[in-house]
């Protein structure tokens, strides 16, 4: 209490009065009101059927065109919007029910603390204590001991049966340096062939500027195409040769190409998304996923975002008959790091 | 029958019939009613759940959403498992969709196409069902933000802010999961990804990789395992914890606004049976209703568009579902520079911080902090008395801190297409959102706890000098004013009931005999970060200042604050 007789903070003044609404003093209003709810129902069981309807009687190709919206299929338009209807109407007339017709003077209940009495919480104890003694946990400490350890195992099969037969982890490291590029010891070079139509390529189909998506030729003996595809994908591009730059990372790219032609994984060395986009102009190779940025010109170096690493490089030439070939496999792991990328 | 076979019965019958106090029942549902009752006693506990009173608030509506949506998942979710084929096994598509006419794709994939071309209403049920998943997450998102923004994690609640927590992040996955099924060429780059998130956990990257995807990525079993944690796994954890929110919701009774009549003590609303009954049984229509509307008339992630996952091709604007956009954001700020070589081994930090730690760490923060405040605090209460967010500074501007830094993650995710539309460099881009991640929580949090405690301090002046009526008055000797009137209790209650915690007074870390300890440091910590928390603060007005300012306003009697409801009206020379 202050000096002056008021206390020093205010008090709660209580609910205040109970406004009435339309519908609760006026009959003519309070049947509105039910007319709207039983309108709304009504608008309910319209939809309903007239999904039922829709179901059997439209075809599921016909395509109308809708205004903001574009060609769509009737069938999926039609079901859905008596669906919502028939949904709708039900949410509708259901709140609008509740907030006209019932009342809505608010009720008071009582809150009683969380925590349970004392008296409780010693009953609790006191029969947890003498389950113990009766078990007589405490005379017989071995049964505890090995009952717990027995507990605490008990579940290491299944995790063990669990984690064992989801895959092979051992092969993992091996596998992950190995594509089907990879020329066997005294093994012919592997030619280049188009993505999807699997032609091989001249190195004078190529022209300067151009970027083709090239597999393996070993591709087509593959057992398991995707994941072959998904660590052999290349881009190859023509760059004129005096556009690489003049420096080791530039002579390098040139020497691993041919006449200016090179090859890069097209796995990119952050996350593993393809390495799409070719910018002709810049020489820059761009991961669509996280905008990763690849020189060509310097050997596919990292010059913007998040991978660090260059795109691994694919040794080519020509064969007898004019063919771009690779003698030998990538020199290093291509795709996302991994801890035991150098061992 | 025998006679007195017959009498027997009819004397049990009799007996039990002066057990029910109502008498037989009459009418069919009266008779199963009380069938259903004597087998299991559910009278007893379904007249306390009918009678329990609800808060009304819009913003309570929000955790409805989410709960709405998930059923609506579950249920559309049944659906699509009856023609969905959970198989990487390749097929030669045969549908109705022409363009794909041919083209060599995974059964899950085809199967897809089917339910979206051939099953009739398929589109609609595959629709709704991707649509009501973001719902459930975007509507949890919210009703989390609320929770916290009131402070209605506090005790006792925090046990179920944790769930809400582990909901939370559950939910994330059971989203990408399902959105990876399909094995389209978006979501099947999107588990490329994955995969390279993977290999970059240290030292046992590339192993759990092998054993997720039983052997090099794609294999053959991703698909068929994703479905399993997607239909049963993750939906299984998901209805148990929310059963148990929901229980606790009920064992604590929900909390309420600050309002007259409103005390730590009640909870004032509406009972069950009727209003609530028919207002959130409505509301679980409407909500469906209106993601069936927008299934109807919104297409949401059209596969046939995409074409079948193959590893070679990729389409520019590559993004996930929007709730993972916030982490492929992270991996598009963190630069390369933080991969490192150690002893010869490769620590991809650039990709692990942000595709494995953000998630969980996030989710660490976000559910420790009700245990922070409340080790700051010293507060052992319960708190049923939600708090307005102005009347917390600290603790709002912390939420809005948190959530401008998700936002400019979620802006990165989108840093080629802003780039595209705005005709900028996505480079400064970039380089901008990596120095924003770190400068705009701060600015955020200065701002909105200046916001915070400007609103405090109206709040005290419309209390203390009452309402601007917009009624001018000229004197007599020609001098204008406009006429404030005083705010009735009830409005006014709202204003003054808040509680302004002054901050814990600095210790010197030293204990009585000036012995620096263990425990003596961490309670000086302990003040430090209630300053932190309390050093700006506004009080909420007393009577007595309240008297005082009717006193300096020099007008007509000043009321006991009281006194009688009505306005008075009262004027202020200014």
């Amino acid at each position: 209490m202050s000096d002056k007789g008021l206390p020093a903070t205010f008090e709660n003044p209580g609910l205040p009065p109970h406004i009435h609404r339309a519908a609760d003093d006026d009959p003519r209003a309070a049947k509105r009101a039910e007319r709207q709810v039983a309108a709304l129902f009504t608008l309910s069981i319209i939809g309903t059927l007239g999904f039922i309807v829709s179901y059997f009687a439209v075809p599921n190709d016909t395509t109308v065109f809708i205004p903001f919206i574009g060609k769509t299929i009737l069938l999926n338009i039609l079901l859905g919007v008596t669906l919502a209807v028939s949904l709708l109407g039900i949410g509708f007339g259901a709140v609008h029910w509740a907030k006209t017709l019932m009342s809505d003077e608010e009720v008071i209940e009582e809150r009683h603390p969380i925590a349970s009495s004392d008296e409780d919480r010693a009953k609790a104890v006191g029969i947890l204590n003498a389950g113990a003694e009766q078990a007589q946990l405490k005379r017989r400490p071995i049964l505890k001991a090995t009952g717990a350890t027995a507990m605490g195992l008990f579940a290491l099969p299944l995790g063990v049966q669990l984690a064992g037969s989801m895959g092979n982890p051992t092969k993992a490291l091996e596998e992950s340096k190995e594509t089907i590029w990879d020329v066997p010891e005294g093994g012919k070079p592997i030619r280049l062939v188009r993505d999807v139509e699997r032609t091989p390529i001249k190195a004078s189909d190529v022209a300067i500027g151009s970027v083709f998506h090239i597999l393996p030729e070993t591709i087509k003996d593959s057992k398991h195409v995707l994941a072959d595809k998904a660590k052999a994908a290349v881009l190859l591009m023509r760059l004129h040769p005096s556009s690489f730059a003049n420096d080791s990372l530039g002579e390098k790219a040139k020497s691993w190409g041919y006449e200016g032609i090179v090859a890069y994984s097209k796995i990119c060395t952050h996350v593993g998304c393809p390495v799409g986009l070719y910018e002709q102009q810049t020489h820059h190779l761009l991961c669509p996923c996280h905008q990763s940025t690849f020189d060509v010109t310097r050997d596919c170096n990292v010059i913007f975002g998040p991978a660090k690493r260059a795109l691994p490089q694919l040794k080519i030439t020509v064969d007898d008959e004019g063919y771009l070939v690779a003698p030998q496999g990538f020199a290093e792991p291509v795709g996302p790091s991994y801890w035991e990328r150098k061992k | 029958m025998s006679t007195a076979a017959s009498a027997r019965a009819a004397d049990l019958r009799a007996g039990d019939a002066k057990a029910a106090p109502l008498g037989a029942p009459k009418t069919a549902a009266g008779k199963v009613a009380v069938w259903a009752d004597e087998r299991t006693g559910i009278a007893k506990g379904a007249s306390v759940m009918l009678k329990k009173v609800f808060p009304d608030h819009w913003s309570f509506m929000l955790g409805e959403v989410a709960m709405y949506s998930m059923i609506i998942c579950l249920l559309t979710g049944v659906f699509l498992t009856f023609w969905f084929v959970p198989s990487m096994g390749e097929v030669a598509y045969q549908g109705s969709y022409l363009p794909l006419k041919g083209i060599t794709m995974s059964e899950a994939y085809s199967s897809t196409l089917a339910i979206s071309f051939d099953v009739r209403g398929g589109l609609l049920i595959r629709q709704i069902h991707h649509w009501a998943a973001l719902m459930f997450v975007v509507s949890l998102s919210v009703h989390m933000f609320r929770v916290f923004f009131t402070g209605a994690f506090r005790k006792p609640r925090e046990i179920n802010w944790v769930i809400g927590t582990i909901l939370s992040m559950l939910a994330l996955i059971e989203g990408f999961a399902g959105y990876s099924l399909p094995d389209d060429l978006l979501s099947g780059t999107g588990i490329r990804a994955a995969e390279g998130f993977m290999r970059s956990i240290p030292i046992v990257g590339s192993w759990v990789s092998y054993i997720v995807f039983g052997g090099a990525f794609p294999g053959e079993a991703i698909i068929p395992r994703l479905y399993s944690v997607h239909i049963l796994l993750l939906p299984a954890i998901l209805v148990g914890l929310f059963a148990a929110h929901l229980i606790l919701v009920m064992v604590h009774k929900h909390t309420q606004y600050p309002g007259p009549g409103r005390t730590e003590n009640n909870v004032v609303g509406f009972p069950l049976m009727p209003v609530y009954t028919a207002k959130a049984g409505g509301f679980f229509f409407l909500v469906f209703g209106l993601l069936t509307l927008i299934s109807a008339l919104v297409t949401i992630n059209p596969i046939w568009a995409y074409g079948p996952y193959d590893p070679s091709p990729v389409t520019a604007g590559s993004q996930p579902d929007w709730y993972m956009g916030f982490a492929d954001g992270a991996l598009r700020l963190l630069p390369g520079a933080l991969e490192f070589e150690i002893f010869g081994f490769t620590l991809s930090l650039n990709v692990f911080l942000g595709a494995i730690l953000l998630i969980p760490v996030m989710y660490t923060i976000t559910g420790a902090y009700p245990f922070i405040e409340r080790w700051v605090t010293g507060d052992n209460r319960e708190h049923h008395l939600l708090d307005r967010p102005r009347n917390a500074p600290t603790r709002t501007a912390l939420g809005v801190a948190a959530i401008t830094a998700y936002i400019i993650l979620f802006l990165a995710a989108g840093n080629d297409i802003m780039a595209i539309r705005l005709q900028m460099s996505i480079n400064d881009i970039t380089e901008a959102l990596r120095v924003l991640f770190f400068v705009a929580p701060v600015l955020a949090f200065w701002v909105t706890k200046r916001i915070c405690l400007s609103l405090q301090r109206h709040d005290r002046d419309t209390v203390l000098h009452g309402r601007e009526s917009g009624t001018l008055v000229r004197t007599a000797e020609g001098k204008y004013y406009e006429v404030h009137e005083d705010l009735d209790p009830y409005t006014r209650w709202k204003l003054v009931s808040f509680e302004s915690p002054a901050p814990i007074a600095i210790g010197s870390g030293k204990d009585a005999n000036g012995v620096s300890s263990k425990a003596a440091k961490k309670e000086r910590r302990r003040a430090k970060l209630s300053r932190f928390y309390f050093k700006d603060r506004v009080e909420p007005v007393t009577p007595a200042e309240l008297a005082a300012a009717h006193h300096h306003g020099e007008h007509e009697a000043i009321e006991a604050p009281s006194a009688a409801p009505q306005a008075v009206k009262r004027a202020k020379q200014d």
